[in-house]
C-alpha cells in the first residue's frame, strides 16, 4: 500500500464482545499500550447493567491532534459476539476492516471493507492456563491479532500487561504467550488490505491513564479523609472500593494505626447519615453515590444544609429518572442538587471537567465544606469515573488543610467561653463550631434540624427563623468567592460563546474546531467548575451576543440555572442538550450548535 | 450495697447535680419521658461522668425531644425521624474516648427506624439506646406506633389489626450485647439499668414502657400506669456498684445474687426473684421473653448482656488520640507518596 493512502493515528477501534467474558482486559490492555506508544487515545466502555451474558462494546478512539471524545463512527470493528455480529458488521465504515472469531458462522455481505477472520478458539486452546482462564485468554487473541495489523508495539502491551497484572509474571507471561501466538499468526496467515496504522508519537509523555473514580478517592485521600459510609451503586461503587484500596497503603500513622474509617453502610439513607455524624463530630467525612441514592439522601442533605454540617458527597451520575439506565451517563443530577432538600436551599456544587480534576476536587471539596460548614456535592458522571482518560498528572495540594472555624478548648479559654454556635461574628455569615471532645464546659451545644437561634437552642421565633435563613443566603454568596473559578478559552473574533462542564468538555473542544472548519462561527469557551457561579461567568455571558449551553440532559439543565441567576441575560442563552446514555460526540455538539445559529 | 462518696454537693468529679441539668421540659406533665431524663441526670451525677465526655443523640418525636432536658453541657443533636442510629454511627468514629446515649421511642425506633435500629445493633455501636416506649404517636397526637399491641382502641383510629413489635426481641434477634426493657414508673430500676447500660462497652438496649398520659393510658392497655403497676414481672433486683468501690455483696443472701462485670471493672449485681434466670444466656432469654408474652408479663430486668464481644469502633485499628483531633502530618500522605502514585499510572 502506498505511504501516502495510509491512514495513521486517526480513527476508532470498537470491540464487541460478551459482557463478562473478561474482555475488559484485554481492551484495556489496548488502550493503555497504545498510550504507552505516545498516541493520543480514548476509551469508552458502553455495557449492560448485567453480570454476564449480554452484548457489550468498548471503543477505543486514536487521534494524533488530541481529541478525545467519544466517535459514533467506527473504521474497525472486532466482533467476538454472535449475537451482535450482523449489526456489528454493518457498522463498519467503508474502507474499515472488521475482525471476527472464525467460529462465528454467519453470512458476510460487505465487500466494501477488509475481513479478518480469527482462529480465537483454536488459539486460546494451546495456551498454557488453566481450562477456567481459557476463556478469558481467548480475549488476547484479538488483541495480538490487531497488534499485527494495526502495527501496535508487542513491548508497550508486555508493559501495559504489567500494569494491569500489577507485576504478576505468571499472568502477565502467560497473557503474552498468547498475544504472541496469535501476532505471529496473523503475520503468517492475513494480508493487510486496510489503510488504518498506528505509529508511535511522543503526545502522551508526562500525562497518565486513570479514571475518575480513582483520582476521586486518591484526592479524598490526599485531602486527609477521615471518613467514608457509602453503599453500592453503579457507576459510584468503584470510588469507595478504590478508598479501601489506596486507603490502608497511604493513611497509616507511624504506630500502624488507620487515621480513617471506611464503613458500608446498610443503605443511602444512613450512608448520608453516618457520614453527617461523622462531619459534626469534626471528621473530614464523605460519602459517594449515584442518582438513586442521592434521592434517597435528600432529607438528610436538608439537615445538614440547615444545621451547617460539613460533609462531602460525590454524585456519579447515570441517566434516569428512577433506576433509569445504571450503565449508561448522563448529566442529569444538576438542578436536582443544586436544590437538594425542602424548603429554601442551595447548595455548592464541583464539576470536575478530566479525570486530573476529580483528583483536584477530591482534597478541595473537604477544604470548602469545612470553610463554608455546609455539604459540598461533586458531580462526576460514569463516562468520567468508570472510563480511563489520559489525563495530567495528580497535582499535590499547594495549602495545607483548611478546617475552617473551629473553637477547641484553648481558644474558648481565651474567650472565656463567650461564643454562639450560630452566631456571625465575622461578616462572612460562617459561625464557629466546637466538636465533641472538646473538654470545656461552654463547648457543647446541640446539633437539630429544627429551628434554632444563635446558640442552637430550639426556638419558634419568626424573627430569629427568617435572620438564620437570611444568613445562610449570605453564606451561599460566601461560597461564590471561594469556589474554583470558570477556565475561559478565547479566540480572536469570535463570535458566540459555549459553556460546558464535566464529561462534555472534550466534545464541546473539538467541536469549537469542527464549527469553524465547516464555516460556523468561531467560539469562545467557558468551562463552568462550580456552582454558585462566580462573577465571570456573569460576564463572559453578557460580552456574548448568544451562549450555548452544552450538556448532557434533556432539559438543559445549566442553561435553567444560569438563566434564574442571570435573568437579565436568559434570552442569549440556547440550548444544546442531548442525552441517550452515551458520552456527546463532537460532531452532535457541532450540528447542534449550527442548527441553532441564525445568521 | 457501698455507695460514692459525697463530699457536700458535688461528685468526685466535683461536679453539682446542676451541672447535669437540662432545659424544663416541654413535655406532657406526667409523661413518663421527664422521669427517664431525671433518671439519666442521676446516673450520671452519681457516677461521675464529666458531661463534656457524652454525646446525646436522638430521632424525631416526644422521646427524641428529651436530649434537650438532660446534661445541658453534653454536645448533642437531634437528627431525622428514624435515622438517630445512623447519625450517632459516624460521630462514635471522633472520639472513642466519648460515651453516647440516644434516646429514641416506639415510632423512631419500631416503625421508621426498624432498619438502622436493627444495624447499628448488630454493628454493636458503643452507645446506651433507650426507646421511651408508649406504643403511641404522641406529636402528631395519638396514632399507633408499631409496639401498640394488637386490639388496641384509640379514640380516633379505631382498632389496631397487627401484631406488635417487641423491641427486646428485635434487639436480641440482631446479636445486641445487652437488652433490658423496664417502666418509666419504676424509678429506681430504670436508674440501676442506665448506669450498667452506660458501662457496657457495646450496644445496649434499653426499652422502657414510658405510658402516654395524654394518647394512650387507659387502664387496660400494655403502655399505661396501671397495666404496667400491675404486671410488671421484674427478672431480678438490681443494683450497680461502679469500678471505684470495694464490690460487697453482703446485702444480698448467699446463692441468690448474681455478679455480672463490666467493661470499665464495675459490677452488676442481680438479686434473683423466683426463677433461676442466667442474663448471659442467650436462648434463655429468648424462652422467657416468648414466656412472657404467652404468659401477659411485662418481664423487667436485664434480660441479656453479652460483655466479650467488640463494639464497632474496636474494629478499626483506630490510633490511640481521637481522630477529631488529627492534623495534617497524620491526614496528609507526603509528595513523595504521590509521585509514585502518579509514576505507576504513566
Amino acid at each position: 500500500m502506498p505511504e501516502a493512502s495510509k491512514i495513521v493515528n486517526d480513527f476508532s477501534i470498537t470491540i464487541a464482545t460478551v459482557n463478562g467474558s473478561g474482555s475488559q482486559t484485554a481492551n484495556t490492555i489496548l488502550l493503555r499500550a497504545l498510550f504507552k506508544m505516545g498516541i493520543p487515545v480514548s476509551g469508552k466502555n458502553l455495557f449492560p447493567s448485567n453480570i454476564q451474558g449480554l452484548p457489550t462494546w468498548y471503543t477505543i478512539r486514536v487521534n494524533k491532534d488530541g481529541f478525545i471524545a467519544r466517535r459514533d463512527e467506527h473504521e474497525i470493528v472486532v466482533c467476538i459476539n454472535p449475537t451482535s455480529f450482523g449489526r456489528d458488521l454493518a457498522g463498519v465504515l467503508p474502507g474499515g476492516a472488521f475482525f471476527y472469531a472464525d467460529d462465528i458462522k454467519l453470512p458476510i455481505n460487505r465487500a466494501d471493507i477488509s475481513l479478518y477472520p480469527m482462529p480465537v478458539k483454536q488459539l486460546a486452546s494451546v495456551a498454557d492456563v488453566s481450562p477456567k482462564l481459557r476463556d478469558y485468554i481467548a480475549n488476547m487473541v484479538y488483541v495480538g491479532v490487531l497488534a499485527h495489523i494495526l502495527n501496535i508495539d508487542l513491548d508497550k502491551i508486555r508493559q501495559a500487561l504489567d500494569y494491569h497484572f500489577e507485576g504478576n509474571a505468571k499472568a502477565v507471561e502467560s497473557n503474552f504467550a498468547t498475544v504472541k501466538a496469535a501476532a505471529d499468526w496473523a503475520a503468517a496467515n492475513l494480508t493487510k488490505n486496510d489503510p488504518y496504522l498506528v505509529k508511535p508519537m511522543d503526545k502522551t509523555s508526562g500525562l497518565i491513564m486513570a479514571d475518575g473514580n480513582t483520582a476521586a478517592a486518591l484526592g479524598a485521600i490526599y485531602g486527609g479523609v477521615q471518613f467514608v459510609a457509602w453503599y453500592p451503586i453503579t457507576p459510584a461503587t468503584s470510588l469507595a472500593e478504590t478508598m479501601n484500596e489506596y486507603l490502608p497503603r497511604l493513611r497509616k500513622n507511624a504506630e500502624g494505626k488507620n487515621t480513617y474509617a471506611v464503613l458500608q453502610a446498610e443503605d443511602e439513607l444512613a450512608a448520608i447519615g453516618m457520614a453527617i455524624g461523622a462531619g459534626w463530630a469534626g471528621l473530614r467525612s464523605m460519602t459517594s453515590t449515584s442518582g438513586p441514592g442521592l434521592s434517597l439522601m435528600t432529607e438528610y442533605a436538608g439537615l445538614a444544609y440547615y444545621a451547617e454540617v460539613p460533609i462531602v458527597i460525590w454524585d456519579v451520575q447515570r441517566i434516569g429518572p428512577s433506576t433509569g439506565l445504571p450503565t449508561r451517563t448522563s448529566q442529569g443530577d444538576l438542578t436536582f442538587t443544586y436544590f437538594m432538600g425542602h424548603g429554601d436551599t442551595g447548595h455548592v456544587i464541583l464539576l470536575p471537567g478530566s479525570v486530573n480534576e476529580c483528583f483536584e476536587f477530591g482534597w478541595r471539596a473537604f477544604d470548602l465544606a469545612e470553610r463554608l460548614q455546609t455539604p459540598v456535592f461533586v458531580l462526576s458522571d460514569l463516562d468520567l469515573g468508570m472510563n480511563q482518560w489520559m489525563t495530567k498528572p495528580f497535582v499535590y495540594p499547594d495549602h495545607p488543610l483548611d478546617r475552617g472555624k473551629i473553637l477547641w478548648e484553648k481558644d474558648l479559654e481565651k474567650i472565656n467561653g463567650m461564643w454562639a454556635r450560630y452566631k456571625d461574628m465575622d461578616g462572612d455569615a460562617i459561625p464557629y463550631r466546637t466538636l465533641p471532645g472538646n473538654k470545656h464546659p461552654a463547648s457543647a451545644w446541640f446539633g437539630r434540624g429544627t429551628g434554632h437561634d444563635e446558640n442552637a437552642r430550639y426556638t419558634e421565633d419568626s424573627q430569629i427563623w427568617e435572620a438564620n435563613m437570611a444568613r445562610l443566603r449570605r453564606k451561599f454568596d460566601t461560597a461564590r468567592t471561594l469556589v474554583p473559578k470558570p477556565v475561559i478559552k478565547t479566540t480572536k473574533g469570535a463570535e458566540i460563546g459555549i459553556i460546558a462542564y464535566g464529561s462534555t468538555v472534550p466534545a464541546v473542544e473539538e467541536a469549537r474546531v469542527l464549527l469553524q472548519q465547516a464555516g460556523g462561527p468561531k467560539s469562545d469557551f467557558l468551562r463552568l467548575r462550580a456552582l454558585p457561579c462566580t462573577g465571570e461567568v456573569h460576564k463572559f455571558v453578557k460580552n456574548h451576543r448568544r451562549v450555548y449551553v452544552v450538556e448532557a440532559n434533556r432539559d438543559g439543565q445549566l442553561r435553567e440555572l444560569l438563566s434564574m441567576a442571570m435573568p437579565d441575560q436568559a434570552n442569549k442563552l440556547v440550548s444544546a442538550c442531548h442525552s441517550d446514555g452515551l458520552p456527546l460526540t463532537a460532531r452532535w455538539v457541532k450540528e447542534a450548535i449550527l442548527a441553532q445559529e441564525v445568521k | 450495697m457501698a455507695t460514692p462518696t459525697i463530699t457536700g454537693q458535688t461528685n468526685r468529679a466535683g461536679l453539682t447535680r446542676a451541672d447535669y441539668k437540662g432545659f424544663p421540659t416541654t413535655l406532657c406533665q406526667g409523661c413518663g419521658h421527664n422521669s427517664i431524663a431525671s433518671q439519666l441526670i442521676a446516673a450520671c451525677y452519681e457516677m461521675d461522668i464529666v458531661p463534656e465526655t457524652i454525646m446525646k443523640f436522638s430521632g424525631i418525636g416526644c422521646s427524641s425531644k428529651s436530649p434537650t432536658y438532660f446534661l445541658n453541657r453534653s454536645f448533642g443533636f437531634n437528627g431525622l425521624h428514624g435515622r438517630m442510629p445512623s447519625l450517632a454511627t459516624g460521630a462514635l468514629f471522633a472520639d472513642k474516648s466519648l460515651r453516647a446515649i440516644g434516646v429514641s421511642g416506639d415510632g423512631d425506633t419500631a416503625s421508621i427506624g426498624i432498619g438502622q435500629f436493627k444495624h447499628l445493633v448488630r454493628r454493636n455501636a458503643p452507645m446506651v439506646y433507650i426507646v421511651e416506649n408508649n406504643g403511641v404517636y404522641g406529636l402528631t397526637k395519638g396514632q399507633f406506633s408499631a409496639t401498640a399491641e394488637v386490639g388496641l382502641e384509640l379514640k380516633h383510629q379505631g382498632t389496631n389489626f397487627y401484631m406488635p413489635v417487641d423491641i427486646c426481641m428485635e434487639a436480641l434477634a440482631s446479636n445486641a450485647t445487652f437488652v433490658a426493657r423496664s417502666f418509666a414508673g419504676d424509678p429506681k430500676q430504670v436508674k440501676e439499668l442506665i448506669k450498667a447500660a452506660l458501662s457496657h462497652h457495646g450496644i445496649a438496649v434499653l426499652d422502657i414502657i414510658s405510658p402516654c398520659v395524654t394518647f394512650n393510658n387507659q387502664e387496660n392497655t400494655f403502655h399505661s400506669y396501671t397495666w404496667g403497676k400491675d404486671h410488671e414481672a421484674p427478672l431480678h433486683e438490681i443494683s450497680f456498684v461502679p469500678a471505684l468501690d470495694e464490690i460487697t455483696v453482703e446485702d444480698f443472701e448467699a446463692g441468690t445474687t448474681r455478679e455480672v462485670t463490666m467493661h470499665d471493672g464495675s459490677t452488676v449485681i442481680l438479686k434473683k426473684l423466683e426463677k433461676d434466670y442466667d442474663p448471659t444466656d442467650r436462648w434463655q432469654a429468648l424462652r422467657m421473653m416468648e414466656e412472657a408474652q404467652r404468659n401477659n408479663w411485662m418481664v423487667t430486668g436485664l434480660i441479656y448482656l453479652e460483655t466479650g464481644r467488640p463494639a464497632l469502633t474496636d474494629l478499626y485499628n483506630l490510633p490511640e488520640m481521637p481522630l477529631n483531633r488529627l492534623g495534617d502530618a497524620d491526614l496528609r500522605p507526603g509528595r513523595e507518596s504521590l509521585d509514585k502514585v502518579n509514576a505507576k499510572m504513566r
